[in-house]
Formats: structure tokens, sequence, C-alpha cells
């Protein structure tokens, strides 16, 4: 007799211990710990966060550990975690001109007040594989480990944070009237993307916020096509500025700012091609990215798809995907594109099964139609027999 | 029950703000409600928007069933199931009689529903018209003007260039003569199970962020012409466990011959006859191309 698969049960619970073994893979290596990923894996724990909207690295390093590394697994566990937590309020805005500044350069000026400070950036390696930190893991002897100590501390000699304000470059720029100034537009306190469902047209500040949390593949490939021809950027790098800053919050109870910490944040601003008409003297645009963290590629490729977002406020035809805001902002979201992609795996038996049984019926229609002119062909082919016959 | 989560996974807020679109939803049928739709613990795609729904509405005395394929058992089902057991601590069945709530996917159960019981549908795509039109500015302006020529459209072509209405799941209805309404991807041979039906129906679209609902006795039209009029699915086969010819059946391949066999996709209807004393005759049959030369002299056989 034929009995139904079941199981279902015992299935889930195997398939965690399978996901567990492979999560620790082979047991004679010390495993990986929360905090190793957190200080050797920070961009990855960056992006965690940013995408996650929580910043709180020993979970984001944990949700790396806990998926294997997988990142849009590891954003998935943080957002889980994340829409559990009560919301105290909201923070005043942050000053990036109040940074302290790790890492910031201008692709405009060659100079600039503050000046340009390199820092950390792959953007000058040589990429090419380092193999002593190959071999250093090889001979257990953490020779690597102990030559790098002297060159961190030599360089921490050399570089001291900057700590004072260092403006902003497009604030330069609009003191001359060149730079437009997108100020907030609305009286009203932003939406909350995490509280309300995106809607369109979306604002400018709910439009950042979804940017902020999208996926950086999407925007890569959107700023990138953005560069390409489909949408007209034009764009400079501004500035890129990496650093810590400030977050304050008004308590209720009290009526000035309270410091409660600081974060890490890059951001980076776009200078865009000049608009101007008969009205508005040519100014030249901006777009705006901002990321937890150490995220470059991030800001920049959000601050072009913030910039082509804007076309419409700005009077310019919306002609290419990136300027179509309910396409870019309903497919940003990682979380809701893995989920719907592999949502295919879940069993869909009754959807097929109904349609297996339109192709079978239109099938069987399709021969009956077939059986019916072949029929045709032959009565017609012996009339035209007979008809022969009768002529001779 | 695991103490460390509010009753239902969500907080009390949020479930608020969720009965709020619910309430919203039940006084204008069919229309699509947006709301504040909340990460799950669960992939999009998984069921968070009936999770949501289900959890803003269960209470200590409910007694939950959840099916996914019409079958208790299925991965999916599984694990929803066993999430509301381990947030809530409520009884949980897999009798649809037995049930105050049922959580599904892609089924309406065989069994009629009672007033007593609310079915939650989980809904990948709330919108109707998104394979016509995928912009939701444009669809919220064509709902709210009954603008919806574009479907009856698309029907038309269909029966014009293939003979029948493509749309087997999924089947466009009509609430209450108002808004167009996708049933979620129930294969249309559940669409008439919508209409009148004494049970609160709810859908909930967690991705898409949507609530909306059919409540007791509404009208539920399937679209349809005059001269084509809506049908449901026929099988020539019965089910091979219960003998059941009224059911949906689903279709297993059971050898490498490719021989299929049809059981019902309602593992409780389906055990419920078994247990009253029907049975099927265990048969898998063999299906033959309806195109191939040699069909037309030997006929489909088992």
């Amino acid at each position: 007799m034929y009995v139904a698969v079941k199981g279902g049960t015992a299935a889930i619970e195997n398939s965690w211990h399978l996901l567990a073994r492979q999560r620790r893979g082979d047991t004679a290596l010390p495993e990986l710990t929360v905090s190793q990923i957190r200080e050797q894996m920070s961009l990855a724990v960056d992006r965690v966060m940013s995408e996650g909207s929580l910043y709180d690295a020993e979970l984001a390093a944990l949700a790396i550990k806990q998926s294997s590394g997988d990142l849009v697994e590891a954003i998935f566990l943080l957002r889980a975690y994340r829409t559990t937590l009560p919301r105290f309020g909201y923070s005043l805005p942050i000053d990036t001109a109040k940074m302290q500044v790790m890492r910031r350069i201008s692709a405009t000026f060659k100079d600039v007040p503050g000046g340009q400070i390199l820092g950390a950036t792959y953007d000058y390696t040589q990429r090419l594989l380092d193999f002593a930190l190959l071999a250093d893991e090889a001979d257990g002897s953490g020779a690597g480990s102990a030559r790098q100590p002297d060159s961190l501390s030599a360089v921490a000699a050399t570089v001291s944070i900057a700590s004072h304000v260092m403006p902003r470059i497009n604030e330069l720029m609009a003191k001359e009237g060149l730079m437009e100034m997108p100020g907030p537009v609305a009286v009203a306190e932003p939406g909350d993307l995490t509280r309300q469902p995106l809607m369109f047209p979306a604002d400018r500040p709910l439009r950042l916020q979804a940017l902020a949390r999208g996926d950086e593949g999407w925007l890569l490939a959107l700023g990138y096509s953005s560069q390409r021809g489909y949408a007209n950027a034009h764009p400079f790098a501004g500035e890129i500025r990496r650093g810590q800053v400030s977050v304050e919050i008004v308590p209720d109870e009290l009526s000035f700012a309270v410091d409660i910490g600081e974060i890490e944040v890059t951001e980076c601003q776009m200078v865009n091609q000049f608009a101007g008409n008969l009205e508005v003297a040519p100014q030249f645009t901006q777009g705006y990215g901002l990321a937890f963290g150490g995220a470059e590629r991030k800001s920049m490729a959000m601050a072009l798809v913030d910039r082509s977002l804007r076309a419409r406020e700005l009077g310019e035809d919306v002609v290419a995907p990136g300027q179509d805001e309910e396409f870019v902002l309903s497919h940003a979201d990682s979380l809701e594109a893995s989920g719907f992609v592999q949502h295919l795996k879940l069993p869909h038996y009754v959807d097929f099964q109904s349609e297996l049984e339109l192709v079978r019926k239109l099938r069987a229609a399709h021969a009956k139609q077939r059986q019916i002119s072949k029929d045709g062909a032959v009565a017609a082919g012996l009339a035209t027999a007979s008809s022969g016959r009768k002529a001779a | 029950m695991d103490e460390n989560y509010n009753f239902g996974f969500l907080d009390e807020r949020t479930k608020k703000s969720i009965r709020r679109a619910m309430l919203k939803a039940v006084a204008i049928p069919g229309y699509q409600v947006p709301f504040g739709s909340r990460e799950m613990p669960f992939a999009y795609g998984w069921g968070t928007g009936g999770v949501q729904v289900t959890a803003s509405i269960i209470g200590r005395t409910d007694v939950l069933k959840v099916i996914d394929q019409g079958a208790d058992d299925t991965t999916n089902a599984v694990n929803i199931r066993r999430f509301f057991a381990r947030t809530t601590g409520v009884e949980t069945t897999e009798k649809t009689a037995d049930a105050s709530i049922i959580q599904t996917r892609h089924r309406i159960p065989e069994r009629p529903l009672t007033e007593a019981q609310i079915i939650v549908y989980q809904v990948p795509m709330p919108e109707p018209l998104f394979r016509l039109e995928p912009r939701r500015r444009e669809t919220i302006t064509m709902h709210a003007l009954a603008e919806y020529g574009l479907m009856n459209v698309k029907l038309y072509e269909d029966i014009a260039q293939l003979g029948a209405i493509s749309k087997t799941y999924d089947y466009p209805v009509l609430v209450n003569e108002r808004y167009l309404t996708s049933p979620s991807p129930i294969p249309k041979f559940d669409n008439p199970k919508m209409h009148m039906n004494p049970a609160l129906q709810l859908f909930g679209a967690g991705r898409e962020k949507r609530i909306y609902a059919i409540p007791p006795y509404t009208c539920v039209r399937s679209l349809d012409f005059e001269d084509h009029p809506f049908e449901v699915q026929q099988w020539e086969h019965a089910c091979a466990l219960c003998d059941a010819t009224q059911s949906f059946l689903d279709e297993m391949i059971v050898d490498d011959e490719g021989s299929r066999l049809f059981v019902c996709s309602d593992s409780d209807f389906c055990g419920e006859r078994r247990t009253a004393g029907h049975t099927g005759e265990q048969q898998a049959v063999r299906l033959r191309d309806a195109l191939s030369p040699d069909t037309g002299r030997s006929g489909a056989t088992q």
C-alpha cells in the first residue's frame, strides 16, 4: 500500500544537525570565535550591520558565525532580532562635519580644508595574494602576528586622527552658490520605513532609508548602469569620508541633547552635472550615500542611485531603470529578494497540478483537432480521386 | 512555551496595528490595506504575512491548524505550527473540524468551514493585476476606479489564442462585486469555496506589506464570460487511497516508467474518509501522450 511521504518534523531536526556540522567544518581545527570575526572580518561585520539596520558589531559577528559567512543570511538573522527590540526614540541628525576622520578624500579639489587623508584603502594595493599570511598560519609560530604590531604601531605614531571640525566640501561649494543643497523639504518628521510600508511616490528621506538598508550588489549594478548612459549621471566623487561620529538624542525628560555614543560611518557626496534653466542659474547637483563602518563601495553606489532617483525632482526625463523609484526601491531589499526567489523551493504541487491538468486538456483538444483535419484531408483526397475517375 | 518572547512573538503594539489593518480590510472586502509588516524569523515567501495575521488574532483558547498544499505534514506547515506551539503554547490540530484558526498556503480544506472558524491565507502577490501592470502606483488607481478592463481583455485573449483561460490557480475573483482580488495561489478548484463562506477569510502578504479580507457570507465571483463560464478542474481518476472523486488530487510519479498515483491533496479529508471505511484502488496509472501516434490505437490504459 502506498503511504504518503511523512516525517517533516524529523527531517527538519536532522537538517538542523547537518547545518551545525556544516558550520563547524573540520573539528580538528580550532573554532572561530565571535570576537575574532568582529576584529578580523570587520568589513563583513560592517556590511551586515548596515543592511541589517542595527549597529551592533558583536551581534553582527555572531550572525556571520552562525550563517557560516553567508552575509545575506547574517543580515536576515540580525533583522529578525532587531524587529523584536523596543524603540526608545529617534536620534538627532549626525553631524559628519564633526567626524573623527580616519580617511577623507576628494576627487574634485587637489587640496581642501582638513586635507586629503588616504587612510586604510585597498585602492593602491597591488592585488597580489599575500602568501605570507598563509605561511604564518602554516608554521603556527605567529611570526606574522609578531611582525604586525610593529608596523601597526609605526603607523599609529604618525597618523593622529583628525578630530577638529572639517567642513564638508559640498557645503563649501554651496557657499558660492555652485551647489544645490536639497534641504529637508517636508516639515513633518521623516517617515520610518520599518514601521510603515513604503508607498510611492516616496519622499527622499524614505528613499535614503531604503537605499541605506538596500543590497550592496543591487545598488552597485544600478549605480554602474547610471554611469554607462542609463540615466545621465556625470558624477564626481566630491568627498568620501570615514570615521567616528557622535549620536545624540534629546530625551523626553530633558530639553537638551545627550551624547549616547559613537558610530563609525562612511559617507559619500557625489557631485553631479549642473542643471539650470532660465529661472534657475546653473548649479551642480548631488547624490548622497551613507553606510555603517567601512563601506565605500556601498556608499558610493548609494550616492549614484540617490542622484538618479532625484530625476523627477530635478525636472529630468525618467528614461532609465535607475531613475524609476518604484523599480529601484521595490527590489532593493536583499531579504525580500532572497526570500521570494528562494521560496520557489517550497512545494507548489497543487498549483503545478492545476497547470498539468490544463496542459493535458489542451493537448487532448489539439489531438482531436488534428484528427479532424486529417480525416477531413483524407475525405477530401478521396473526393479528388473519385472526381478524377469520373473525369477519366 | 518559550518565555523569552511575547505571546505570539510580536509585541502587543504591533499586533494591535495589524488588527487595525484587518478591521479596515474586513470593512472593505477585497481591498488591499497596506500595513507595517515586520521582519519575522521566517524568510519572506515562507508565509510571513499569514504568520503575522495569525499571531495578531490568536488567543490562548484557540486551536490552530496549519496546512501547506492541503497537508499538515509538509515541512513548512510543520515549521509554522511548531513556531506557534513554541511562542503561544496553544493547542494544535490536524483536524479541520477541530480548528478555530486554519493557516493555509495554496488550498482551502475540502470540509466546509463554519462560522466559528477563521482561515488565514499566506499570500505571495496580493495584487491581482501584477502580471499585467507591475507598477503599484498604477494598480492603486485602477482599483480606485474599478478599472478592470485589462484583466477581462487578458482572459478574452487567452480564449481567443488557446481556447481556454490559462489561469488555473490565482484565478481572479471579484469580491462583493467591487474589488478585483487575488485568491492567493489556490487552484481555481477552490475558488467556489470562497463564495458565501461562513468563515472569516483573512489574507496576509508580508513581503508586499498588504492585508485583505473576505468577511463571512460575502459574494465572491470568479471572472468569466457568458459563453465561457467558469469551471473547475476535474480528474479522470479517483483518489488511490480513499476513492474520493470530488476532491483535489495531487499527482505523484511512483516508478521509473513514469506511472502516476493520484491522491487527495487534503490529508485530513483523505484520512477521515479512510477511517470511515472508504478505500481506493491503490493503483498507479500510466498516462500516454495525447499527441503520440500510437495513442489513437491503444488509448490511455492502465
